[in-house]
């Protein structure tokens, strides 16, 4: 496979399924790039992956530790060393400046986070700034420093030509001059590179490989893997005929940058934001997260609510529908075939009267597993309750959708009492245990809490908490 | 002056300890750990993983040439597990291969055979079944029995504070090689080289002077690589000298997490009587400290907690008593603090509950108590230079306190699912290891022919600053330009019998032992200066990389000076011993003057509490803290933004779970959280107490290290305070940390009434 790590074009032989960071640290001797966690969750690891859309370079922000060498293939990787230019970039001077760094093991990853947010065709903001870096933690500083140090870079890119990032930014010394060339250099590797992406059939499947080389690295990493992520096929998003239609591979970074989904979901970015990093997000996939069977699964809640249908394929052809909520057959047990795959993922759009809302409560906010997480859909018709789909996780063996809940409340009138009753069957439908993110007990009333803030977010003006409890 | 590494740092291009360049053949290690918390080995089989191909050897205590033997303070903890194990994750053979990635399979391969045995996992447990690391100690003042029948009130209860795992983003390991006749040199991420120097000695059975340790820089410490980085060096050491191959150890991040002691979970009883002006009159507390399966750094530990056990009060009669509980979790350790935040919890939980009863704010009862010159602290030391009430005063005046409190009542008053909570938190921290004979250091100083500057100490940078607070003590003390100085790596053939870094007191002795180097090339230089002058030698002074005479520039350039004397054949070369004066403490009598001085500051929180989903966000910490006179303001700031967030941490979010077996359950990223850049204050606002400092800190400027993170004890009563907003009925309860779990609990838990739903 080939690809270019910083100014260097590499032509490897080795196992696709080995990691990224591995292949930088280890193979190139690039330093920088540290490890943290080995499971996406400090992003000191952190790497810009470029790939090449309509002539231009569109970079986002990996974790290297979770990536398989397979999912750079024909891109461009961008470590630290890659950014290093003579004088220190304005976002590496703006650390240094504000004391951003202290034992320094994390600050390459935030530079490289923060270089990448650079490059955006997005107008300059502070919160998009601290977006960017939400999944590089630091242990010393506290952030404050770095707040400092994002609202010094945000200050310098004021005058960012958007529509020419790149080039821009090569004149203001952000990054270095090489970065010109490289949508040519990446064209004529994609043209010597045609060779498709996976079918490979026997290896172990990867997709966005967030959950899989967190769960079992050891398997993957010395072998060749069969690699869905970058098959164009399985990345669309298409509304049409009243339907939404979404290829598995799509990650949440799609979702959340689609104007489209945006648009169905007006408070979307609310809530996945609310779904690990922005590393993970650009990696993450939303069929990975339907075949994790994760009981807790935020996409799969997310999905579940909106009683969604997976198309499942066989390669070579073969497929067949199963909806999403009779997909789960028990903890971690799927209706999914040893050669099938999630090919996408169907839904029936929202119209002016149907409602949605998700919830997650974990102990850190951002980046981390929730202890529950919870969506709704409603349709509303006159003040009752047309059709309801409610689904919740952190509750049960498999992600739920809420039969008991939604059967009871499906006609009724949207009043505190029949909310408030509802919560009986809601507890008919979960089977709760204690573990590492909660109390079976806290877990119950942590869903009815979530239940409940579903009301009240979704029609303000009929229910309060005091009404409810 | 900014950090000086952060240039580095920015680039990716500092060298931490799996950045040294991996030398031909090199072995990697992985160590076999025990499988349960308490068991009698019965029998290890190797034999399938010895044949992994990769494999070079597997090592246990039977290869070990000198002691197995690896306890710090009391001998009582083995390198590896002989025939019982004492906790999950207790070392028992170290796998030695060709990659990282087949020592780890064949970790897999070996087979052990154990009879369990019941372990003992809380304190209060052990203590009752007579499990202490060693006996307790007690703190007195006054009379405690007498004068609780003086007090208008008394009240009583009980404390618990959870560990916290360091959680340094770089993990524990080291890289060691033989050199020629048996030495060997150990490349190890430690706060204590000579820790690693000295129990590397004793396990190959050799002299400390063939054992060489560096240490370039650390990813992270916070106390965690204090004691628990010595047993990694030594194994690499012990493969290394035995294979006669270099071998690395890098850990991966649950094996450290599972292996490693972390801060010391706490369980405690209080009884606290006031009058009713509100001064406490007695206080009487019982520390049941959860050591883990060996000392460790316990005694040295559970000593700060009794000495902070008043934290910034004073409380005339006082008995703080204290039990090290020997547990079978991993031997817990040094973390920022060391039992002093564990201990003044306690204290103001006391407060805490003082105030529910006595119907008024806590603070009320914190500011009628602060020290102040005089007051005697309970182990004997007499206050001196207070700054409780100064910081206090200051923080109240300057942001506001009583808008803030009407702001706070009147958002509570229109919001019916969020309520804001305040609290402030007085901290007041000894300076010093409370082990005397620690507080001492050296510095080695030389001055190349072409007026550059070596400076080598026994200070380990750690994110902390360190390098550049000693780069400014030299460059200052020459007047030359700081980018003539090179801070050398901390090695112990330069630099030997050093002390951690530790203690928040690295600058200080450090520092004051550089100053004492360079001040003795100062004056030999200035002689020479005074003689190519032809001058007297008090005429001469050294100002910006020159040589002055009576206030005058001379000709004489820094450089020319330097070679003057060097062609004088004057010695450039010099060493610094500083040993703190003053202190000393008396463990018979249990008094003395154990500290340099003290740090003080006070800090406001203000938290929000979501009520519908028991979550909480802090709005702002805002906090003057006594800095004396800051030799470095960016720095300084940068330790006290990190511990406050830290300390936070251990007060909210940060969860140790073990299972009822001694488990680890928040064994990774994914289950322990630490502060993202999301659940930090919004606003942290720092403001400096202007004050003179104290002769015994490094250019006046006070340790800054651990006292911040003490702060963070008032996010816990913040939002407890909130709660009782919401919910009339809450029982205070003192259980840190205050997760969501315990918050969502405690808004919709009721008197005599279940609640629905559950």
């Amino acid at each position: 496979m080939e690809f270019i790590l910083n100014d260097k074009a590499i032509r490897t032989d080795k196992p696709g399924g080995m990691t990224l960071l591995d292949f930088i640290r280890y193979d190139n001797h690039l330093t920088g790039t540290k490890i943290g966690c080995r499971e996406g969750d400090c992003g000191a690891c952190t790497v810009l992956v470029g790939e090449l859309l309509e002539g231009r370079i569109n970079y986002k922000s990996m974790t290297s530790c979770i990536t398989p060498l397979a999912n750079v293939r024909g891109k461009h990787v961008v470590t630290i060393e890659g950014l290093n230019m003579e004088a220190l970039s304005p976002v590496q001077q703006a650390f240094v400046e504000t004391g951003g760094t202290q034992c320094g093991f994390c600050t390459a990853g935030f530079i490289v986070s923060l270089s990448g947010y650079c490059m955006s065709g997005k107008e300059p903001e502070y919160n998009d700034g601290i977006s960017a870096i939400d999944g590089n933690i630091c242990r010393c500083t506290g952030y404050k420093s770095i707040e400092r140090a994002t609202a010094l870079v945000i200050e310098k890119l004021a005058e960012k030509d958007v529509n020419d990032p790149v080039s821009w930014l090569v004149n203001e010394k952000f990054i270095p001059k090489y970065f010109l060339e490289i949508p040519k250099k990446l064209m004529v590797l994609k043209l010597a590179n045609q060779s498709p992406n996976g079918h490979e059939e026997g290896l172990p499947k990867v997709g966005g490989g967030t959950d899989l080389y967190v769960q079992r690295p050891d398997d993957m990493v010395t072998g060749n893997v069969h690699a869905f992520y970058d098959v164009p096929a399985l990345n669309n998003i298409t509304l049409k005929d009243g339907q939404c239609r979404l290829g598995g591979e799509v990650t949440v970074s799609d979702l959340m940058d689609s104007k489209a989904f945006n648009h169905l979901f007006p408070n979307l970015k609310k809530h996945l934001k609310l779904v690990s990093s922005t590393q993970i997000r650009n990696m993450g996939t939303i069929a990975g997260n339907f075949v994790n069977a994760s009981p807790i699964g935020d996409l799969t809640i997310f999905f579940l609510a909106l009683d969604s249908v997976l198309t499942l394929s066989k390669t070579g052809g073969a497929s067949r529908k199963v909806r999403l909520q009779e997909f789960y057959l028990g903890y971690k047990k799927l209706d999914l075939g040893h050669d099938e795959i999630v090919e996408f993922i169907e839904f029936s759009l929202l119209d002016d009267t149907t409602y949605f809302n998700f919830e997650k409560v974990s102990k850190r906010k951002y980046l981390d597993i929730a202890s529950v997480n919870t969506a709704i859909r409603i349709k509303e018709n006159n003040g009752n309750i047309e059709a309801i789909h409610a689904s919740a996780g952190g509750v049960g063996p498999t992600p739920l959708y809420l039969t008991k809940t939604c059967a009871y409340l499906q006609g009724k009138a949207l009043t505190p009492e029949n909310i408030r009753s509802a919560v009986e069957c809601l507890n008919e439908d979960i089977s709760p245990i204690s573990d590492v993110r909660g109390s079976k007990d806290y877990k119950a009333l942590l869903l009815r809490q979530l239940f409940f803030a579903h009301f009240i977010e979704l029609f303000p003006e009929k229910f309060e908490m005091e009404v409810l409890v | 002056m900014k950090n000086i590494d952060s240039k580095g740092h920015v680039r990716g291009e500092s060298i931490y300890l799996d950045d040294i360049p991996v030398r031909v053949g090199t072995l990697y290690g992985d160590i076999f750990d025990a499988p349960c918390a308490h068991g009698k080995i019965k029998r290890v089989d190797y034999s399938e993983a010895e044949q992994l191909p990769g494999v070079v050897k597997i090592l246990t205590f039977k290869d070990i040439p000198g002691e197995n033997q690896i306890g710090g303070i009391f001998p009582d903890e083995p390198l590896f597990a002989e025939d019982e194990v004492h906790f999950w994750g207790m070392p028992i053979a170290l796998i030695l291969a060709e990659t990282e990635f087949v020592a780890r399979q064949a970790r897999k391969l070996i087979r052990i055979d154990i009879d369990e045995l019941p372990p003992i996992v809380d304190p209060r447990e052990a203590k009752a079944k007579g499990s202490l690391i060693f006996p307790p100690r007690t703190f007195k003042l006054g009379e405690v029995e007498q004068a609780w029948e003086q007090c208008d009130y008394v009240f009583e209860g009980s404390a618990d504070s959870e560990g916290q795992e360091h959680l340094y983003i770089e993990t524990q390991g080291a890289y060691a090689y033989q050199m020629e006749n048996g030495n060997v040199r150990i490349a190890s991420s430690t706060q204590g080289p000579t820790a690693v120097q000295r129990t590397v000695a004793k396990v190959l059975g050799i002299p400390m002077h063939k054992v060489e340790v560096d240490v370039t820089r650390l990813g992270g410490g916070f106390g965690g690589k204090e004691d628990q980085a010595t047993a990694w060096g030594v194994m690499a050491a012990l493969a290394a000298t035995l294979l006669k191959k270099p071998v690395k150890i890098v850990l991966h991040r649950m094996d450290d997490m599972r292996m490693t002691g972390k801060r010391h979970p706490y369980k405690s009883d209080f009884k606290i009587g006031l009058n009713k002006d509100l001064k406490i009159c007695a206080y009487e507390v019982a520390f049941y400290q959860n050591a883990g399966a060996a000392a460790d750094l316990s005694p040295a530990v559970m000593e700060r907690t009794l000495f902070h056990a008043t934290n910034s009060y004073y409380i005339p009669n006082v008995t703080a008593t204290a039990y090290s509980c020997k547990t079978h979790l991993p031997p817990n350790t040094a973390f920022r603090g060391f039992g002093g935040p564990q201990g003044m919890f306690v204290i103001e939980s006391a407060i805490a509950k003082a105030a529910k009863e006595l119907g008024v704010a806590a603070h009320e009862i914190q500011q009628q108590n602060l020290l102040k010159d005089g007051d005697e602290f309970p182990y004997g030391q007499i206050v001196e230079h207070a700054e409780a009430h100064s910081t206090w005063a200051k923080v109240c005046d300057k942001f506001d306190l009583e808008a803030l409190k009407e702001e706070i009542e009147a958002f509570n008053a229109n919001h019916k699912h969020l309520k804001k909570g305040m609290a402030l938190q007085p901290v007041c921290f000894g300076i010093s290891f409370t082990n005397t004979a620690m507080n001492n250091a050296r510095a080695l100083v030389h001055i190349y022919s072409d007026g550059s500057v070596g400076v080598s100490t026994g200070a380990v940078e750690m994110g902390q600053g360190v390098n550049t607070k000693m780069l400014q003590v030299a460059a200052n003390a020459f007047s030359i330009d700081p980018c003539k100085v090179k801070l050398e790596t901390t090695n112990t053939t330069r630099v030997a019998n050093t002390s951690p870094s530790a203690a928040s007191s690295t600058a200080d002795l450090n520092g004051k032992a550089l100053q004492i180097a360079c001040d003795k090339l100062l004056e030999r230089l200035k002689q020479t200066a005074a003689k190519v002058l032809k001058t007297d030698v008090a005429h001469i002074s050294l100002h910006d990389d020159r040589v002055y005479c009576k206030s005058e520039p001379s000709e004489l350039s820094w450089e020319q000076l330097v070679q003057a004397a060097f062609l004088d054949r004057v010695c450039l070369t010099e060493n610094g011993h500083y040993a703190t004066p003053v202190i000393h403490f008396d463990k018979t009598k249990e008094k003395g003057h154990p500290f340099a001085y003290h740090v003080y500051g006070t800090a406001i929180f203000v938290v929000t509490v979501d009520c519908i989903r028991g979550t909480y966000e802090f709005d702002a910490v805002k906090l003057v803290h006594d800095f004396g006179k800051s030799m470095n303001e960016s720095i300084d700031l940068g330790q006290i933004e990190g511990g406050l967030v830290q300390g936070i941490g251990w007060m909210t979010m940060e969860e140790l779970k073990y299972s009822k077996e001694g488990k680890l359950l928040s064994n990774a990223l994914s289950t322990y959280k630490i502060p993202d850049i999301y659940s930090v204050p919004k606003e942290i606002q720092v403001e400096a107490l202007e004050s003179d400092g104290h002769e015994m800190a490094i250019k006046k400027s006070k340790a800054v290290g651990e006292p911040p993170l003490m702060y963070g004890l008032g996010a816990y009563f913040a939002i407890q305070n909130a709660v009782k907003v919401y919910n009339p009925d809450y029982q205070l309860k003192f259980d840190a940390p205050f997760t969501p779990e315990k918050v969502l609990t405690a808004l919709y838990e009721r008197t005599n009434v279940s609640v629905p739903g559950v």
